[in-house]
């Protein structure tokens, strides 16, 4: 039989999640795939706080049914994170683009005009 | 005499150098002739009050004690200082300010007008009060501090004209050659000092002269003591007077003005090595090997000296090699006189201060002619604007006061009789003789030279024809020449009352007043002095020495009857050698200064300079420089690498804190 489906399991994915996102924001030269890799970092923490809501959150009331017995500070902080997320990848992309039309690259390792 | 009399006179100078460099000079006009005046006034007292210390010396027995004024008292060392007045002391007091007061009324002329007139008579007056003060000294240590005043005038003085290379490089030569021999004369003071404890029992202070004197007579210190401390206090005279083999720095300190040669370089701080033998005669009695030295040295250097003195050009370089072969002379004196004493057996203070009666009598004869010789180049100078003798002559019809005082002079230093060196020569002479006949044989050479040389200046500068004198520019600055002329009579005075001394100064000792006078034997009738000397032979045989000297100097040079240049280029060898000064400054410059201390020590200071304390700095530089350059690489200004560091940081902690925690 299989076990339900615990705080574990969505730790685990989170953490894979963001593991992913990390080697992708470290080892890809393709500034695209670095925030593309960014947005994902931002995605695991956000299903863990979620998570972390459900699971740990304590109980406000037992009169209010199940949906909305419990405080849902994880789910508005995944929603700011989101919002933020939308916002740096706006800034990102635009400053691609102007690096791009500037230099004609977006490879992270070419941008290194402060360092010459 | 009170004691406050005898520090006057070290003071009175003193006085005049304070106030001319820090009120009138800076204050005042510095042409200001107030400076001569006062410092005419200064020596002028210290003349008189020298004067009545003679005459309070005359007939009194021993020293006049006056306790010393304690100094520097440090557990039981104590330094004192005070006033040793002998009859020594007195005849070198009042050499030195009669002399010195000549000289400064000589300079009112000379001087005027010049740039430095104030500082040219601070440093005179400066200079007297070190040398009074170096004569007055009771003690070891006030001795040498006011010996080295001494040196520091001489320095300051040769190099009066500062703006000229030559006058600047003679006044660096002749302060580190005498150091040289200073340094002797401070290692037997520390010497001395070291051997406080062996006198000490018997309350003496090896410090003090008189106490010096009493552990010598009563045998505190043995022979081999004795001889070491004999050995530095010579080198620091050998210095000082220029003996050899440190005698290069005299004829180039002839750059100064020519009143400070006559002052400093000829009567009185160049005889001050003289006076140092003197003063510690008993020592040098005691240890009887260090008189064979004084004597064949100072002998070495008469000869020596008077051969480069009969072929040089420049009159005062003449003059200045005169010098030092009469310091050597006046070494010899003191050398043989003290020899012949000790042979006698036991030497007694009385004893001792017969043997420096000889030395010191020279000593007083030769600083009036010798003042007056260089007083008489310097006015031949003033007037012709040159101090070649080529370029001189005839000066004789323009300058007759100048040419009979140096002719006076000459006579005397050549030792003709009745005039004052004749009388200290023929001592000199006569002791040489009786202990040593080597030593007398060049003591005779030297008269001969001396007769010779001098003639020659005379011939040279005085007769024959005018020969332009200097061509072009003048040698000695702020005098416009037209004509040869008479010098003013603020100079010519000086010069006559010399030229009287250097006349009668010798007929002190004729009936042997003057040794009774330093401590030591007794008077005859004047007269039988003056004239029964005439019977030995030995005067007659030094007369007649001298006689063919300036016979020979007229054949060269006064009727021309022997052409001076075919002599010259027969003896082309000798000559050469002579007018190239034995090649002792090329020596000396080349082997010591070059080889020894340019090439050799001072290019290991410099390797160890450059490699060792500059590579010290260098390498912590460099070390630093290296790590900033490794540690530089790790900063790529790559973002992502940044990243991966700080994840594997995260890492590690949470590693840590999981496990460890």
């Amino acid at each position: 039989m299989l076990a339900p489906i615990g705080l574990e399991h969505f730790l685990v994915l989170s953490g894979a999640l963001f593991s992913i996102g990390l080697y992708g924001a470290l080892a890809k030269k393709n500034a695209v795939v670095v925030l593309m890799s960014i947005e994902l970092m931002f995605n695991a923490v956000n299903v863990a706080v979620v998570a972390f809501s459900r699971y740990i959150a304590p109980a406000t009331t037992a009169q209010l049914p199940d949906t909305a017995r419990f405080l849902l500070t994880g789910q508005v902080f995944a929603v700011f994170v989101i919002t933020v997320a939308a916002a740096e990848v706006a800034l990102g992309l635009a400053l691609v683009l102007a690096i791009y039309r500037l230099r004609a690259t977006v490879h992270v390792t070419e941008m290194n005009l402060m360092k010459q | 005499m009170s004691e406050a009399a005898a520090w006057l006179v070290l003071f009175l100078p003193l006085a005049s150098f304070l106030i001319i460099s820090l009120v009138i000079r800076p204050f005042f006009n510095r042409y200001s002739q107030w400076a001569g005046y006062l410092t005419i006034l200064a020596i002028g007292g210290a003349l008189v009050l020298s004067l009545m210390a003679l005459k309070a010396t005359t007939g009194h027995e021993g020293p006049i004690g006056w306790d010393p004024h304690s100094w520097i008292t440090v557990g039981s060392f104590n330094l004192r200082l005070g006033i040793y007045m002998n009859s020594l002391t007195a005849i070198m007091l009042v050499v030195v300010s009669g002399v010195s007061l000549m000289v400064q009324v000589y300079s009112q002329g000379y001087m005027k007008g010049d740039p430095g007139y104030a500082r040219y008579f601070a440093f005179m007056s400066l200079f007297t009060a070190s040398m009074l003060g170096l004569v007055l000294a009771s003690n070891v240590v006030m001795l040498y501090a006011f010996w080295e005043l001494v040196g520091l005038c001489s320095y300051l003085l040769i190099g009066f004209w500062y703006h000229r290379p030559a006058a600047a490089a003679a006044a660096k030569k002749a302060f580190i050659v005498t150091r040289l021999g200073d340094f002797g004369f401070l290692l037997a003071i520390l010497y001395l000092f070291f051997h406080q404890g062996a006198i000490a029992g018997q309350g003496l202070n090896s410090l003090e002269i008189p106490d010096i004197y009493r552990a010598v007579q009563t045998g505190l210190l043995g022979t081999a003591v004795l001889t070491w401390l004999g050995l530095g206090i010579f080198a620091g005279a050998v210095g000082k007077s220029a003996q050899f083999p440190l005698h290069v720095w005299l004829p180039d300190a002839m750059e100064g003005p020519t009143p400070v040669s006559a002052l400093i370089h000829a009567a009185t701080m160049v005889a001050a090595g003289v006076f140092l033998v003197a003063r510690f005669f008993p020592i040098f009695e005691a240890a009887p090997a260090t008189l064979r030295l004084v004597a064949v040295i100072g002998g070495a250097t008469a000869v020596f000296a008077a051969t480069m003195g009969m072929v040089m050009n420049d009159i005062k370089r003449v003059v200045a090699y005169s010098t030092i072969s009469q310091l050597g002379y006046m070494m010899l004196g003191l050398g043989v006189a003290g020899l012949a004493v000790a042979r006698e057996g036991h030497v007694t203070a009385e004893v001792a201060r017969a043997a420096v009666a000889i030395g010191i009598f020279h000593l007083f004869n030769h600083a009036f002619f010798k003042a007056l010789l260089f007083l008489g180049s310097g006015s031949v100078n003033h007037a012709t604007g040159t101090v070649d003798m080529r370029l001189m002559g005839g000066l004789r019809k323009v300058m007759p006061w100048t040419y009979i005082t140096f002719v006076i002079a000459g006579l005397s230093l050549a030792g003709v009789w009745p005039l004052a060196g004749f009388w200290s020569k023929d001592e000199i002479l006569a002791v040489a003789l009786k202990e040593q006949p080597v030593l007398f044989a060049l003591a005779l050479l030297t008269v001969f030279m001396t007769a010779f040389y001098i003639f020659r200046v005379v011939f040279l500068t005085f007769c024959g024809e005018y020969r332009g004198g200097a061509p072009g520019e003048h040698g000695h600055d702020a005098h416009a020449h037209g004509k040869p002329h008479e010098s003013p009579p603020v100079m010519v005075v000086p010069m006559v009352i010399l030229s009287v001394l250097a006349v009668i100064s010798g007929f002190w000792n004729v009936n042997g007043a003057f040794s009774v006078f330093m401590g030591e034997g007794q008077t005859k009738g004047f007269f039988e002095g003056f004239f029964g000397i005439l019977a030995h032979p030995l005067p007659w045989i030094a007369m007649i020495v001298a006689g063919l000297g300036i016979f020979l100097a007229y054949l060269m040079y006064g009727s021309k009857r022997i052409s001076a240049e075919r002599m010259g280029e027969r003896f082309k060898p000798i000559y050469t050698l002579f007018y190239r000064k034995y090649y002792f400054d090329e020596l000396y410059e080349n082997l010591f200064v070059r080889r020894s201390l340019v090439n050799g020590l001072f290019a290991g200071f410099q390797k160890f300079d450059t490699n060792v304390v500059d590579g010290a700095v260098n390498g912590l530089a460099n070390v630093t420089v290296a790590t900033g350059k490794g540690v530089r690489r790790w900063q790529t200004g790559q973002l992502q690498l940044y990243g991966l560091f700080m994840g594997i940081g995260i890492v590690v902690i949470v590693l840590v804190l999981l496990f460890a925690g």
